[in-house]
C-alpha cells in the first residue's frame, strides 16, 4: 500500500470509524462483523466493496489493519464520490468528502455532532466535541454531554448535517446500537477514565487495565484516547466539514450551532489536536515523564545522556530494535542526548508501543520537542496549541495547521543555527568589554567591507605605546578616520600582535586598557574580536612598509628629546662640522642584542635623549670592553655637551637617513635606532665609567624605547643610559681621539653600524609581519570554522 | 543512482548491504567484497603520509563494464562502498561525493543511538529511508 495521505478531517473520522470497529481493540478490524455492516453502509455495491477490500489489502492479510481500514474508507469515499477505483486514486483524488455511510454513522454522527455542538459550552473551545486534549477526562465529559443531548438530536441539529443526513431520517437499528455505544463511553467517560460502561467500553477498559501494566498513568490515558476520539471524532469531521460548508444553514440552528458555526476553525484545530490520539500527551502523562525526567536528571533545562536514557528505557522491556527507533523518533537534534521534550516523547512513544500501539515512521508533530531556545514553554498548553496530527500509519500532513509542523520541523534547525548564534553573540558582547578598539583604523584594506577596530591592548610593557596611544586618543576618539590611524597601525600592530595572541589563547582580557574603545566600525559582533584584531592585522599587511608616522613627534623626538636638532644645527659650527663630520663615521657599529655594544668608539651621545636605561647600562658595560676613553669622556662631559649636541645633531641626521631608508614606517623603531645609536655612541664612551650617570634627556622617548620589549633594542639602550654622564667626554673624545687613527676604520665601522641597524630594523619588520601572518591565519581558521558550522546544513 | 550501497564495519565485515532488488544481489555483495581489497589499498597508500590529511572520499576504486564502484572510508575506518550503474554516465563526482556525505550522516547519526551497539548491523529505518532514497532516484 502506497503511503496514504489523510486530511486532518480525515484521519479523525477513520480513527473514529476504526475505533468503532476495533472492537476487541487489536488494532486488527477483522473483516467481518463491523467492517462489513459499515462497507455495506456506504451503500455502495457488494462488488464494490469486494474489490475495495481487495485493494486495500486486507484480503491479504485476512484482516484490517488499521492503514488497511483508512484506505479502505478512502476507497469508499473515492468510490462514493464516483471516481474509478484504483489505488493510486487514493491519493491523487483531492478533497474528497469523506466517505458517507448511509442511514448509520453519519446521521449518528451528525447528531452526534449537533449535540457536540450544542454542547460546546462544556468542551471549551471545541464545537462541542472534543475536549481540549488536556484532559483526555474532559473528553469524557464532553462526552458525557451526549447524553445530556440526546433529547435534543431530534431538533434542530439535524439539520446542520442535514445535507448529508437527509436521505436518511430514519435512524436504523445498526446506528441506534451504535450511537447507544457513542453514548454510553460518553457517560463512562463522565465518571472516567475507562469505566466504561458500554460494550466499547468494557474492552477497551480492560484491554487497558491490561496494558497499563507498566505505566499508571499512562494507561488510563492511552485507550481512552481512541476511544473518546472516535465518539467524538464521528460527529465532529462531519460536523466540521458540514460547518464548514454549510455555514449558512448552521447559522439557523440554535445557538450553539452558531456558536459553533463561529468558531468552526477553532473547532477544527481543536479537534484535529485532540485527534492527536495516542499521540497526544495528556497533563497528567505529561507530569509523569517530567517527573521521570528528574529522577535522571535534576535539571529540567539539562539533557539526558545517551546512556543514561538507555538504561532508562530499557527497563521497559521493549526490544532494543523498537527502542531504538524510538530513540531515532524522540532525539530531534541529533545530539546523542535527550532534552525534556525530547525525553516525553520518548517516554510517550514507549508508552505507546507498550501498549499495543505501532511506532509512527516520523515523529508525530504533537510530539516534536519544542524549540525551547525560541519558545521557551514545556508545557503541555503548548502540546494543545500545536495541530496535532499523526498517528496514523500513513504520513498524512496535517492540513489545518500546515505552518505549525513546518515550523516546528524548521525550528529545530534553526533553533540550532541560532544557538550558535547566540553563542557567538554572547561571545562577542562580552568580549566587548574585553578589547577596546581603535576605531580610527580605516580600512587600509579596501576589499574588507567591515572596518574593523584595531584592538588596542594595553599590557604592562605597552605603557609606552599607551603614550603614544594618548596622544591620539583625543583625534581617535573624534576622528575615526584620522591621519592618525597610520601612527596608530605601527603600534596597534604590536599591540595586536600581543592582543591577538592573547586573545587566540581564548578572548582573555586584554591586560591594560586603550586609549579609543569604539566598535562602531565592526558591524559583525560575531567572533569579531579575533576579528577585528585579525581585520586589523589584516589592514596591516597592506603596511608592509608601515607608512611613516605621520607627525609622529619621536623620531625628532628621540633625538630631540636628546638634542636640539635646531640648536645642534645652529650650533654646528666649521669646527664642531669637522668634528662632527668625523663622529658619524666613527659610529661605533650597532651593537647586535647578543653583540657586545661594539666597537663604538665614541658616539655623541646626547644625554637628553638616552635616559633611564641606568638599569641597562651595567649590562652594557661588560659588553663593551672596546669602550675606551670613558674617563676621557668624563673628562669631556662637561666641555664637551655642546660638541655632544652637535655630534648627535650629525649623527641623527646620519642615522635617520639610514633608518628611514630602512623602515620608514617604524618611527618607533626609528626611534628605537637612535636611540639606539645615541646609545652606542654613549656606550661607546662610558661603557665603564658613570653608567648609571642620569639621563639628562627628557624621560618620555627613552622611557618608550626601553619599554619596547626588544631585546636587541636593550643593549643599545643600555649603551644610551651609560653614556648620559659622558656624552660630553665621548663627544670630546671622538673628535680628539680617533679622527686621526681610524677615519677609514671609522668609516668601515660606521658603515658596519649602519647595516647592522638596518639589519635589525629589518629584522624586527620581519617579525612584525610574521606575527600579521599568523593573524590573518587565525583569522582564516576561525572563518573556516565558521564556515563549517554552517555547512552541515546545508547537506543534510 | 546506486544500485547497491553498503557500508562495512572495521574489520571488514558488512554492517549495512542495500541493492536494488532488480538485479542479482548476490553479484553486488561479490563486487563489494572485492571492493574491500582495493579499499584496503588506498588506504595503506594514502596513510603513509599523514593521516590527518587523508581524503575521506576515496573515488572510483575500479570499473566494470557494467558498473563503477566507489568508496568512502571514515576516521574511523568504517567504509561505504557504493555501486553505481555505468550507465548513468550523468552521474558526476560531485554529486558521489555529495551521497557519501549523506551516507557519513545518516551513519552518525546512526552511532549517535545510544542503544546501538557499534558493530550490529545497521536497523535504523532512518538510515533505511536515507539510503533507499539514493537508490531509487533512478527508478
Amino acid at each position: 500500500m502506497e503511503g496514504l495521505t489523510l486530511s486532518d478531517a480525515e484521519q479523525k473520522y477513520y480513527s473514529d470509524l476504526f475505533s468503532y470497529c476495533d472492537i476487541e481493540s487489536t488494532k486488527k478490524v477483522v473483516i467481518n462483523g463491523r467492517v462489513l455492516e459499515l462497507f455495506r453502509a456506504a451503500q455502495l455495491h457488494n462488488d464494490v466493496v469486494l474489490q475495495i477490500m481487495e485493494l486495500c489489502g486486507a484480503k491479504r492479510l485476512g484482516y484490517f489493519g488499521r492503514s488497511q481500514f483508512y484506505i479502505a474508507l478512502k476507497l469508499v469515499a473515492v468510490a462514493q464520490s464516483g471516481f474509478p477505483l484504483r489505488v493510486e486514486s487514493i491519493n491523487t483524488v483531492k478533497d474528497l468528502p469523506l466517505p458517507r455511510f448511509v442511514a448509520s454513522k453519519n446521521e449518528q454522527e451528525s447528531r452526534h455532532a449537533a449535540s457536540y455542538s450544542s454542547d460546546s459550552e462544556n468542551q471549551g473551545s471545541y464545537s462541542g466535541v472534543i475536549p481540549p486534549p488536556p484532559g483526555r477526562g474532559q473528553v469524557k465529559k464532553g462526552s458525557l454531554s451526549h447524553d445530556t443531548v440526546q433529547p435534543r438530536t431530534s431538533a434542530d441539529p439535524q439539520e446542520p448535517v442535514s445535507p448529508v443526513v437527509s436521505p436518511q431520517q430514519s435512524p436504523p437499528t445498526s446506528p441506534h446500537t451504535w450511537r447507544k455505544h457513542n453514548r454510553h463511553p460518553s457517560g463512562g467517560n463522565s465518571e472516567r477514565p475507562l469505566a466504561g460502561p458500554g460494550p466499547f467500553w468494557s474492552p477497551f477498559g480492560e484491554a487497558q487495565s491490561g496494558s497499563s501494566a507498566g505505566d499508571a498513568v499512562w494507561s488510563g490515558h492511552s485507550p481512552p484516547p481512541p476511544q473518546e476520539n472516535w465518539v467524538s471524532f464521528a460527529d465532529t469531521p462531519p460536523t466540521s466539514t458540514l460547518l464548514t460548508m454549510h455555514p449558512a444553514s448552521v447559522q439557523d440552528q440554535t445557538t450553539v450551532r452558531t456558536v459553533a458555526s463561529a468558531t468552526t476553525a477553532n473547532e477544527i484545530r481543536r479537534q484535529s489536536s485532540s485527534y492527536d490520539d495516542p499521540w497526544k500527551i495528556t497533563d497528567e502523562q505529561r507530569q509523569y515523564y517530567v517527573n521521570q525526567f528528574k529522577t535522571i536528571q535534576p535539571d529540567l533545562n539539562g539533557f539526558i545522556p545517551g546512556s543514561a536514557a538507555k538504561e532508562f528505557f530499557t527497563k521497559s522491556k521493549l526490544p532494543i530494535l523498537e527502542l531504538s527507533h524510538i530513540w531515532e523518533l524522540s532525539d530531534f537534534d541529533k545530539d546523542g542526548a535527550l532534552t525534556l521534550d525530547e525525553f516525553c516523547a520518548a517516554f510517550h512513544l514507549v508508552v505507546a508501543r507498550k501498549n499495543g500501539y505501532d511506532l509512527p515512521e516520523k515523529l508525530p508533530e504533537s510530539l516534536m520537542p519544542k524549540l525551547i531556545d525560541l519558545e521557551d514553554s514545556a508545557d503541555v498548553g503548548d502540546q494543545q496549541s500545536e495541530v496535532g496530527y499523526s498517528g496514523s500509519p500513513a504520513e498524512a500532513p496535517p492540513s489545518k495547521s500546515p505552518s505549525m509542523p513546518s515550523l516546528n520541523q524548521t525550528w529545530p534547525e534553526l533553533n540550532q543555527s541560532s544557538e550558535q548564534w547566540e553563542t557567538f553573540s554572547e561571545r562577542s558582547s562580552s568580549s566587548q568589554t574585553l578589547t577596546q578598539f581603535d576605531s580610527n583604523i580605516a580600512p587600509a584594506d579596501p576589499d574588507t567591507a567591515i572596518v574593523h577596530p584595531v584592538p588596542i591592548r594595553m599590557t604592562p610593557s605597552k605603557i609606552h605605546m599607551q603614550e603614544m596611544e594618548l596622544k591620539r586618543t583625543g583625534s581617535d576618539h573624534t576622528n575615526p578616520t584620522s591621519p592618525l590611524l597610520v601612527k596608530p597601525s605601527d603600534l596597534s600592530e604590536e599591540n595586536k600582535i600581543n592582543s591577538s595572541v592573547k586573545f587566540a589563547s581564548g578572548n582573555t582580557v586584554a591586560d591594560g586598557y586603550s586609549s579609543s574603545d569604539s566598535f562602531t566600525s565592526d558591524p559583525e559582533q560575531i567572533g569579531s574580536n579575533v576579528t577585528r584584531q585579525r581585520s586589523h592585522s589584516g589592514t596591516s599587511p597592506d603596511n608592509t612598509a608601515p607608512p611613516p608616522p605621520p607627525p609622529r613627534p619621536q623620531p625628532s623626538h628621540s633625538r630631540s628629546s636628546s638634542l636640539d636638532m635646531n640648536r645642534t644645527f645652529a650650533v654646528t659650527t666649521g669646527q664642531q662640522q669637522a668634528g662632527v663630520v668625523a663622529h658619524p663615521p666613527a659610529v661605533p657599529p650597532r651593537p647586535q642584542p647578543s653583540q657586545a655594544p661594539g666597537p663604538i668608539v665614541h658616539r655623541p651621545v646626547d644625554a637628553d635623549g638616552l635616559i633611564t636605561h641606568t638599569s641597562t647600562s651595567p649590562q652594557q658595560i661588560p659588553e663593551q670592553p672596546n669602550f675606551a676613553d670613558f674617563s676621557q669622556f668624563e673628562v669631556f662631559a662637561a666641555s664637551n655637551v655642546n660638541e655632544e649636541q652637535d655630534d648627535d645633531a650629525e649623527k641623527h641626521p646620519e642615522v635617520l637617513p639610514v633608518e628611514k631608508t630602512s623602515d620608514p614606517a617604524s618611527s618607533l623603531r626609528v626611534a628605537k635606532t637612535d636611540s639606539k645609536i645615541e646609545e652606542k655612541t654613549a656606550a661607546s664612551a662610558p661603557a665603564n665609567v658613570s653608567k648609571g650617570t642620569t639621563p639628562l634627556a627628557p624621560p618620555p622617548k627613552p622611557v618608550r624605547r626601553r619599554l619596547k620589549s626588544e631585546d636587541e633594542l636593550r643593549p643599545e639602550v643600555d649603551e644610551h643610559t651609560q653614556k648620559t654622564g659622558v656624552l660630553a667626554a665621548v663627544l670630546a673624545s671622538q673628535p680628539s681621539i680617533p679622527r686621526s687613527v681610524g677615519k677609514d676604520k671609522k668609516a668601515i665601522q660606521a658603515s658596519i653600524r649602519r647595516n647592522k641597524e638596518t639589519n635589525t630594523v629589518l629584522a624586527r619588520l620581519n617579525s612584525e609581519l610574521q606575527q600579521q601572518l599568523k593573524d590573518v591565519l587565525e583569522e582564516r581558521i576561525s572563518l573556516e570554522v565558521q564556515l563549517e558550522q554552517l555547512r552541515p546544513f546545508s547537506h543534510l | 543512482m546506486a544500485v547497491c550501497i553498503a557500508v562495512i564495519a572495521k574489520e571488514n565485515y558488512p554492517l549495512y548491504i542495500r541493492s536494488t532488488p532488480t538485479e542479482n544481489e548476490l553479484k553486488f555483495h561479490y563486487m563489494v567484497h572485492t571492493s574491500l581489497d582495493v579499499v584496503d589499498e588506498k588506504i595503506s597508500a594514502m596513510g603513509k603520509a599523514l593521516v590527518d590529511q587523508r581524503e575521506l572520499y576515496l573515488g572510483l576504486l575500479y570499473p566494470t563494464e557494467d558498473y563503477k564502484v566507489y568508496g568512502y572510508v571514515t576516521n574511523s575506518k568504517v567504509k561505504f562502498v557504493m555501486v553505481v550503474d555505468s550507465s548513468n554516465t550523468a552521474l558526476r563526482d560531485n554529486e558521489i561525493r555529495s551521497m557519501f556525505r549523506k551516507l557519513h550522516n545518516s551513519y552518525t547519526d546512526v552511532m549517535c543511538n545510544p542503544f546501538y551497539n557499534p558493530g550490529d548491523r545497521i536497523q535504523s529505518r532512518a538510515f533505511d529511508n536515507m539510503v533507499m532514497s539514493m537508490m531509487i532516484q533512478v527508478c
